[in-house]
């Protein structure tokens, strides 16, 4: 139960902030380029990497792994800009977006689990 | 109130992850994250879905978009711990299970989404030349 109520409190915030984030871009910076969701994902990336790697507690791991992290960066809202900027046609943007996001994404992880573990 | 809405949601999407991720790690192959790409594969086909077909056509109130999109299904994907997943496989020198992963990811993803969005439009335009009476 207090597992589940862990997960629930970072999750509630790890969107909340995400949303805000997404906002922000649409307002400020309204490019065909999906930044907000690529920021996100990578900077959750290497913030679950940390996480990780310094090897917290069950309990810091649930909230601010599992729940905050888990839902700040997305997987679906990555795909479906995926497929809109394939319906749009816009083959480069959509190339790098990908390309980008899977290096990094990976790349940075790593670099946080290492940098965690460091400490 | 969109903010509280999306944070509520969410709520449901990180939980749905989290308690998948339990029922999943009883049976699954301890090597291959299993769960986290089920969750990811799902959420992908029914984020496009529920864009193409739902909020475009605005079925429901913006707020509600935002909760069932943003908060549930987004909080219910992942990126972060698909990326923790991966190095772990290459740090365990699984080379072909991380690479499979990705792939799994990568093009199942995109399939699924693809998928999601094509079946929603596909009814949203049928619909459309009957005359919207859906809406």
């Amino acid at each position: 139960m207090l597992h589940s109520i862990l997960v629930a409190v970072g999750g509630f915030f790890g969107a909340i902030a995400r949303f805000g984030i997404s906002n922000w871009f649409k307002k400020h910076l309204p490019v065909s380029f999906p930044i907000a969701t690529l920021l996100i994902n990578l900077a959750g990336a290497f913030l679950l990497g940390i996480i990780v790697g310094k090897g917290l507690s069950q309990s810091w791991q649930l909230l601010l792994g599992t729940g905050f992290m888990g839902a700040f960066t997305t997987f679906s809202t990555f795909k479906l800009e995926n497929i809109q900027l394939h319906a749009d046609k816009k083959w480069s943007i959509l190339v790098s977006y990908l390309v980008i996001s899977y290096t990094f994404g990976i790349l940075l992880a790593f670099l946080g689990m290492k940098l965690g573990g460091l400490q | 109130m969109a903010y509280i809405i999306v944070g509520i949601s969410a709520i449901i999407g990180a939980l749905l992850r989290y308690w998948i991720g339990l029922a999943v790690g009883q049976w699954q192959h301890p090597n291959f994250p299993v769960a986290t790409l089920m969750i990811n594969l799902i959420g992908s086909f029914a984020l496009a879905w529920l864009t193409t077909f739902v909020f475009k056509r605005n079925l429901i109130h913006s707020h509600l978009a935002a909760g069932l999109g943003t908060g549930l299904i987004g909080a219910f994907t992942t990126f972060s711990t698909f990326s923790v997943e991966t190095v772990n496989l290459i740090h365990a020198s699984r080379w072909g299970a991380a690479i499979l992963y990705v792939m799994l990811s990568l093009w199942g993803g995109l399939a699924m989404s693809y998928l999601g969005f094509r079946l929603g439009s596909r009814i949203y335009g049928k619909n459309q030349s009957e005359g919207g009476s859906l809406k």
